[in-house]
C-alpha cells in the first residue's frame, strides 16, 4: 500500500510539474502568440483584436502571473482547456474528445499486440538460444526498432498502401460511412487501423522481445529450472509456468516507459495515415497556431501517459507478492 | 594524481587500437565519417543553392538530376548533400548540449548527495515520465523558429536519460578511496570533480555523447517532419517534411522519401553502434562475453533511458 501511495504521489507531482511547463512556456516564449499570429497574418489585425487574441490565449497583460497561474489550475480542474482557434468557438476539451478514441484505439492495440507478440518471441529465442530461429529474428527485429518510427509508417504507407493497394492509405474509416455500432462501421475501422497498428506493433516488437529475451535467460539459470528440469516437467511448463512467469516481472516495470514511447509512436504514425486521432489533431493544430489547443493536447497526452504508468505500478503488484509488503 | 591530459592521451590511445579491433565500431566510425565529409564536402559536392528551382516538379531521377526534382522543383541529390550538413550539425551540436547538461546534473547530484540528489532526481523522473515528443511539440511551437531554439528544445526534452545514466555511475566513482582521501586531503570539490571523477567517467561520457547526437539527429527530423523547427533550411526533416505535404506518397515519387529515410537510419543506427562500441570496450565486464546479447540489451536500455528518441 505504501509503495502504491508513494508511487502515485510521484506521478501527481510529475503531472503539476508538466502542467506547470505547459502554463510557463507561452508566457516565457519570447514575445506572445498572439503577435506571433499578427505576425504570420502580415499584420492585417486592429489592436483590439490584437488584445482579443490575448485574451483568448489567457496571455493577457492585465492580471498578474499568480492569479493567471491559479485561475489556469482551476480551468483545468473543471475541466476546461480554453476555446480551439481553428475550430471557433468548439471547446478545446470537445475537440480532443472526438478524436481521443481513435488514438486510444490504435495505441491500446498496439500496445496489446506488440506486447504479447514481443514478450512470446522473447521466451521462445530465449528458449532456442543461440538456433537459427534466435539468430533470424532477433537482430532482424532490433534492426526494425532502430528504424526512424514516421519513415517506417511512410515506407509502409507506399508499400501496401498505394503499391499494392492492400490497405486503406489515410483517414480512420471512410468517410462515405456515419460513425455507429453497425458490423459495416466498426469492420471498416478495423480495416483502417491494420496498417498504422502494424507499423507500431514493427517497431516496439523489438524492445519488448530484447529485454524478455535477456532476463528469461538469466531466469533459466536458477536453480529452481534444475530442480523443475530434474523433477521431469514438460519443458513447455518449464518454458511457461516457471520461465516466463518470473521473467516476466522485469519487463512489465519497463513497460511504463514504453507506453510514452508507443504514444510518441502513434500520434507519428497518425500523422503519416491522417488518421484522425490526437497525433493528427497536433498536426493540425500547429499547422493552424491553434495554441490553447496544442496546450490542451499535450495537458491530455500527459495524463493519459502518467495513467498509463500508474497502471501497470498496480499491475506489478499484482504479480510481484514482495512488493505487496508494508 | 595523474593529470587529466597523460589520463586523456592514454584513453585515446587505447581506445584508439580497440575501437579499430571492434565490427560494430568500424561500420559506426565509417558510416559517421562518410556523412561528416558529405556535410563538410557540401559545396564541392553539390556547388549552388539547393533550395533553387531547377526544373519541372517530381521529374524521376536522371542523369542531369541524380535523384530527380521534388514536388518544388529541387534537385533532391543537392537537398540531401546539404540536409546531411544541417543534420549533422544540429545532431552534434546538441549532443554535446545534452552531454554538458547531463554530467553538470547527474555528477551534482552524486556528489553533493542529500536534498540536492533527491531533487535533482526527482526532476530527472518527472522528465523521463513526461511524453518527449508531445512536450518537444509544444515547446517548438511556442518558441521562435530558428535552428537555436531547436536546439534548445532538443536538450530540454532529452537530458535527462543521460543525466540518470551519470548519476548512476558517479555514485560508485563519488565512493571511492581517492576520492575519499582527496577530500580529507582538503581539495576544493571542484578539482575532486575534475581531476578525480571525471576522468573515470570519461568513457560513460563517450557513450551518452553518441547516444545524445543520435537523438539529437532522430528527433530533430521527426520535429521538422511535422513542420515544426527551422523550415527555411534543408535538413533531412525537412526533405520528408515537403515530400509529404506535396503528397509524394500518392503520386509514388520514391525518391522525394526513400534516399533522406535510408541516411536517417543510417546515421541512427551508426551512432547507437559507436556508443555500444566504446561501452563494451571500456568496460572489461562486457568485453569478457563476445556475446550478440549484451548488444540487444544495452540497445534495449538505451531506449528504456532515452525514450524521446523517434
Amino acid at each position: 500500500m505504501r509503495y502504491i501511495l508513494s508511487r502515485f504521489g510521484f506521478y501527481l507531482i510529475a503531472l503539476w510539474g508538466s502542467l506547470t511547463i505547459n502554463f510557463l512556456l507561452p508566457r516565457l516564449a519570447p514575445g506572445d502568440p498572439a503577435s506571433t499570429m499578427m505576425e504570420r497574418m502580415g499584420g492585417q489585425m486592429t489592436p483590439a483584436q490584437l488584445n482579443e487574441l490575448r485574451v483568448l490565449y489567457g496571455v493577457s497583460t492585465h492580471t498578474s502571473l499568480l492569479h493567471q497561474y491559479g485561475a489556469y489550475l482551476a480551468g483545468l480542474a473543471h475541466g476546461n482547456l480554453g476555446i480551439s482557434t481553428s475550430y471557433f468557438p468548439t471547446p478545446v476539451s470537445t475537440v480532443i474528445a472526438s478524436a481521443i478514441w481513435w488514438t486510444l484505439l490504435l495505441g491500446s492495440i498496439a500496445l496489446i499486440l506488440g506486447f504479447t507478440i514481443g514478450v512470446s518471441l522473447g521466451v521462445l529465442v530465449a528458449w532456442r538460444r543461440a538456433t537459427p530461429v534466435d539468430s533470424i529474428v532477433t537482430p532482424s527485429s532490433v534492426f526494425l526498432a532502430s528504424v526512424p518510427y514516421f519513415w517506417l509508417a511512410t515506407a509502409a504507407v507506399f508499400l501496401f498502401g498505394i503499391k499494392l493497394g492492400w490497405f486503406p492509405v489515410s483517414h480512420s474509416y471512410n468517410i462515405e460511412q456515419v460513425p455507429s455500432f453497425s458490423w459495416s462501421f466498426i469492420s471498416d475501422a478495423a480495416y483502417h487501423a491494420i496498417l498504422p497498428a502494424a507499423t507500431i506493433i514493427a517497431v516496439s516488437i523489438g524492445n519488448w522481445l530484447i529485454v524478455m529475451r535477456s532476463t528469461m535467460i538469466s531466469v533459466l539459470s536458477e536453480d529452481y529450472i534444475t530442480m523443475a528440469t530434474a523433477k521431469g516437467l514438460s519443458p513447455l511448463r518449464i518454458a511457461l509456468s516457471y520461465g516466463a512467469r518470473n521473467a516476466l516481472l522485469p519487463v512489465v516495470t519497463s513497460g511504463g516507459i514504453a507506453v510514452g514511447f508507443i504514444v510518441s509512436g502513434a500520434l507519428l504514425t497518425e500523422i503519416v495515415f491522417s488518421y484522425s486521432g490526437v497525433g493528427y489533431l497536433l498536426y493540425t493544430a500547429v499547422e493552424s497556431l491553434d495554441y490553447p489547443l496544442i496546450q490542451g493536447l499535450l495537458v491530455i497526452i500527459t495524463i493519459g501517459v502518467l495513467a498509463a504508468n500508474l497502471l501497470v505500478d498496480l499491475v506489478y503488484v499484482l504479480l510481484d507478492p514482495r512488493v505487496r509488503r508494508p | 594524481m595523474t593529470r587529466p591530459l597523460s589520463v586523456l592521451r592514454r584513453f585515446v590511445l587505447a581506445g584508439y587500437t580497440r575501437l579499430t579491433a571492434s565490427r560494430k565500431a568500424v561500420f559506426g566510425a565509417l558510416v559517421i565519417l562518410c556523412l561528416i565529409l558529405v556535410a563538410l564536402l557540401a559545396p564541392l559536392i553539390s556547388p549552388g543553392n539547393s533550395q533553387a528551382v531547377v526544373g519541372p516538379e517530381n521529374l524521376p531521377p536522371s542523369a542531369a538530376h541524380l535523384l530527380g526534382t521534388s514536388g518544388q522543383g529541387n534537385d533532391v541529390f543537392a537537398q540531401l548533400v546539404w540536409g546531411t550538413r544541417n543534420s549533422l550539425a544540429v545532431g552534434f551540436v546538441t549532443g554535446v548540449a545534452i552531454a554538458f547538461v547531463g554530467v553538470a546534473i547527474g555528477l551534482s547530484a552524486a556528489f553533493f548527495g542529500g536534498w540536492i540528489d533527491n531533487l535533482l532526481t526527482l526532476l530527472m523522473n518527472i522528465f523521463l515520465v513526461i511524453p518527449g515528443l508531445p512536450l518537444l511539440v509544444v515547446m517548438a511551437a511556442f518558441l521562435p523558429r530558428s535552428t537555436w531554439s531547436v536546439i534548445f528544445v532538443l536538450a530540454i526534452a532529452g537530458w535527462a536519460g543521460s543525466a540518470r545514466v551519470i548519476r548512476a555511475q558517479a555514485l560508485s566513482v563519488v565512493r571511492r578511496d581517492y576520492v575519499a582521501a582527496a577530500t580529507v586531503v582538503g581539495e576544493r570539490p571542484l578539482r575532486i570533480i575534475v581531476s578525480e571523477v571525471l576522468p573515470n567517467l570519461s568513457s560513460l561520457i563517450a557513450t551518452v555523447l553518441f547516444g545524445a547526437i543520435g537523438y539529437g539527429i532522430g528527433a530533430l527530423a521527426a520535429l521538422q517532419f511535422l513542420g515544426l523547427g527551422n523550415l527555411s533550411t534543408v535538413s533531412w526533416g525537412t526533405i520528408l517534411y515537403w515530400a509529404q505535404s506535396d503528397s509524394s506518397l500518392l503520386q509514388g515519387t520514391w525518391w522525394q522519401f526513400i534516399p533522406a529515410g535510408v541516411l536517417l537510419t543510417l546515421a541512427c543506427t551508426a551512432t547507437s553502434m559507436l556508443n555500444f562500441a566504446i561501452d563494451e570496450i571500456t568496460n572489461p565486464r562486457l568485453r569478457t562475453t563476445r556475446d550478440r546479447v549484451n548488444f540487444m540489451v544495452r540497445l534495449a536500455r538505451r531506449r528504456r533511458e532515452q525514450p524521446h528518441a523517434a
